[in-house]
């Protein structure tokens, strides 16, 4: 099993799958890193922009629109969550904060669950992008390339968003000290507002674009969650850049240890993950500053 | 008179000891108001024996999967087994078949069934049935669709003294290494698939073939392979190219396929469950390893075809329990096929025929045995006698509690042969369960004691 072409096409398939990783857990670290609150409904929200896209689909049978839905509907999800719920539990300890995250996160499953139920749903890839694509050391599923290049666009949006616009300041200027963002007059709870709506809308995006893939089911992101808590972890929390390398380096944890033995293939992304935490505790990119 | 005021005094303080006496026998009421059950002393208290016969309600209780890989499964078997436990209660003529003397109710008590969210998980399920044991005192444990949780119970039960009849298991250890006394399995599992599977594979493609071996990371998985792989390779020389082992639950399979599409495999022969499965093979796809390979499941999984899409099951070789479609072949599957049918919408998959099944074949050794005192339904089990089933006549192997019963090869229809939305499987072969077992011993079965 380990030669040269199995190895390349398991570096390329990590690159993937680490894609896909660092767009969700970008959404989980910003809004960390802004709010100080740590998400568990996270993996919910990846579910939802699944189902929204899936309902919008089988509506219209455009990929475009379910996208839309998808991301545009989760980003309201989490505004709403935010306007709500979250804000007030901004002072509150951070159990709290774990707890009602959580326990939304449970509400948003089951709801989903008693409308569709727990059987599989499918949104098939756009015409064009269906089939697979030669790459010379292997075949590849033609979306997942498009795949690929859909959620590298999506993180150099973001990217711009972060660090190209007067939004995107105010916001990195929150992530490094709120207090201070407030002091200087600008209204810090629209900023939060709009980080827990742009980093929902991440994981919803994420959800729909990865639908034709897995196929959606309402505990589609259990374990989603956990791998983006790895990430972050890795990558460094409240640190966007972290997330994208984080992102990264577990996919091509996971994809190169299956080439050894797939029995390991998790089991080394939490070694590397306790590795992270024992030497350089504030992860690969984050600093200490931010705690 | 002073002589009369003795007895009487003597009348007095007898009465102030049986007063005595009354009120220490009001404080032990609570053990003893259950002795008259307790007959004899062959029959002591043990579980939640007697306490839990004591009214007029029997409570059993399920945990099962209702969220996570296998919650879609786990559904059906709980609608097997409510439909069941209506049919104990109202004396259906199907579970007469099965079971002719239970009346209405089981030895003249109502059965109330009690169920959890497993999840799939072993810890999850003990704790429930913890719970229930103290707060409900049930006197039958049921649950699975893994395992990993059958196995986990299996052990529970033999602690506990409760009687535990599995959900779907396939693993080989639940009848083997790690079979108790207090267990019994009504399914198929994986030396029995393997063994009726691995004629019709060589029989259909020949020997020499190059295998790919997809495996769930749990005892079902690696048992499942293991008797598959030992079939083709000893029989038929096939060899096992490569086989990659997941977690349960995994959503992505990418990293798995793209060393199976690397292997230079022929086949594909997918142990994945559940979910797991509907992924693995729908992704399989999307890598153009399927259809270039041949997708064979050693252990079939309820409403695959539907999950997939027929288009992918067409051609597909499965090993089942029960497939709708065998009402052509036995009376008392078409009984349950309508029974069920009737109250829920749909034709049942095996994992409902199999919880059906095993709360029927309970209700009839209780109801042959005439007694709720465990060890004498286990006797009952053991004395393997033959009795009628949805796929004909079986009986329970004393010696590792596992039901000898046949095994049903199907085949994927193709879309265009489908007669309607439920048609996705025909029946190529029913083979009888007898051959197919491993020796008693072989798998490491002791069975433990009864009290």
């Amino acid at each position: 099993m380990i030669n040269w072409p199995t190895f390349v096409s398991q570096l390329f398939n990590g690159l993937v799958l680490g894609a896909l990783l660092a767009l969700i857990s970008s959404g989980l670290t910003i809004i960390y890193g802004t709010l100080g609150v740590l998400n568990l409904a996270h993996g919910a929200m990846f579910m939802l922009g699944g189902y929204a896209g899936w309902l919008a689909y089988t509506q219209t049978n455009s990929f475009i629109i379910a996208v839309l839905a998808g991301s545009i509907f989760v980003m309201l999800v989490g505004v709403v969550m935010e306007r709500l719920i979250i804000r007030h539990f901004y002072s509150r300890p951070h159990e709290d904060q774990l707890l009602v995250t959580f326990g939304l996160g449970i509400v948003f499953v089951e709801a989903v669950r008693f409308f569709f139920g727990s059987l599989s749903k499918t949104v098939s890839a756009p015409a064009g992008l269906v089939g697979i694509t030669p790459l010379g050391f292997m075949f590849y599923p033609t979306y997942r390339l498009a795949l690929l290049g859909i959620v590298v666009v999506a993180l150099i949006a973001l990217y711009l968003v972060l660090y190209r616009t007067r939004i995107g300041m105010v916001v990195r200027a929150g992530i490094e000290d709120s207090a201070m963002v407030d002091a200087l007059g600008i209204d810090v709870y629209k900023i939060f507002m709009l980080v827990f709506g742009i980093g929902a809308m991440a994981a919803g995006f994420a959800g729909i674009v990865n639908a034709p893939v897995v196929s959606i089911a309402p505990d589609v992101g259990e374990s989603i969650l956990v791998q983006t808590f790895v990430v972050v972890v890795i990558g460094g929390v409240g640190s966007f850049p972290g997330a994208v390398l984080g992102g990264l380096i577990a996919g091509e944890i996971i994809s190169i240890t299956s080439m050894f033995n797939p029995g390991y293939s998790y089991v080394m992304l939490f070694v590397a993950m306790t590795l992270v935490l024992v030497l350089r505790p504030y992860g690969l990119l984050g600093t200490a500053a931010r705690e | 008179m002073v002589g009369r005021q003795q007895p009487f005094d003597a009348l007095l303080s007898r009465r102030a000891m049986l007063k005595q006496t009354a009120a220490l026998t009001a404080g032990l009421g609570v053990t003893l108001r259950f002795t008259p059950h307790a007959w004899a002393a062959d029959h002591p208290a043990m579980g939640t024996f007697p306490a839990g016969t004591s009214g007029d309600t029997v409570n059993i209780a399920a945990s099962v999967p209702r969220t996570g890989t296998y919650a879609v499964q786990g559904e059906d078997e709980l609608k097997g087994w409510q439909l069941a436990v209506e049919h104990i209660n109202n004396g259906d003529p199907l579970l007469q078949k099965i079971a002719p003397k239970v009346k209405k109710g089981l030895l003249g008590k109502k059965v109330n069934l009690l169920a959890a969210d497993s999840a799939a998980k072993p810890n999850q399920a003990v704790q429930e049935q913890q719970r229930f044991i103290n707060e409900n005192k049930i006197i039958l444990m049921t649950g699975s669709t893994s395992s990993a949780v059958a196995v986990a119970l299996n052990h529970f039960a033999q602690r506990e003294k409760i009687l535990y009849v599995t959900g779907i298991s396939g693993s080989n250890d639940t009848t083997g290494k790690d079979c108790v006394r207090y267990s019994f399995r009504q399914n198929f599992y994986g030396e029995t698939a393997a063994n009726a599977i691995g004629p019709v594979l060589v029989k259909q493609f020949g020997k020499n073939r190059k295998a790919a071996f997809m495996t769930p990371d749990y005892t079902y998985g690696h048992t499942v392979t293991k008797s598959v792989n030992e079939y083709l390779s000893k029989n038929a020389s096939w060899q096992m190219v490569t086989n990659q082992v997941s977690p349960l639950g995994t959503q992505d399979f990418s990293q798995y396929l793209t060393n199976i599409a690397n292997s230079g495999a022929e086949f594909l022969i997918n142990v994945n469950w559940g979910r797991d499965a509907v992924l693995s093979i729908q992704q399989a796809k999307q890598f153009g390893i399927l259809p270039k390979m041949t997708l064979v499941v050693p252990y079939q999984i309820p409403f695959l075809a539907k999950e997939t899409g027929p288009e992918l099951t067409a051609g597909v070789y499965a090993a089942t329990d029960f497939w709708w479609t065998l009402e052509d072949k036995y009376p008392l599957a078409k009984m349950f096929v309508e029974a069920f049918y009737k109250k829920y919408n749909y034709r049942p998959e095996w994992g409902a025929n199999n919880a059906y099944m095993s709360f029927a074949i309970w209700a009839r050794m209780v109801s042959e045995a005439s007694s709720f005192y465990p060890p004498d339904i286990i006797k009952q089990y053991e004395k393997g006698i033959t009795f009628a089933s949805t796929v004909g006549d079986v009986h329970f192997r004393p010696q590792d509690h596992q039901l000898v019963r046949p095994v049903v090869i199907v085949r994927g229809k193709a879309p265009k042969d489908m007669k309607h939305n439920e048609d996705y499987w025909e029946v190529v072969e029913v083979v009888p369960g007898e051959s197919l077992m491993q020796k008693p011993d072989a798998f490491g079965c002791s069975l433990g004691e009864y009290t």
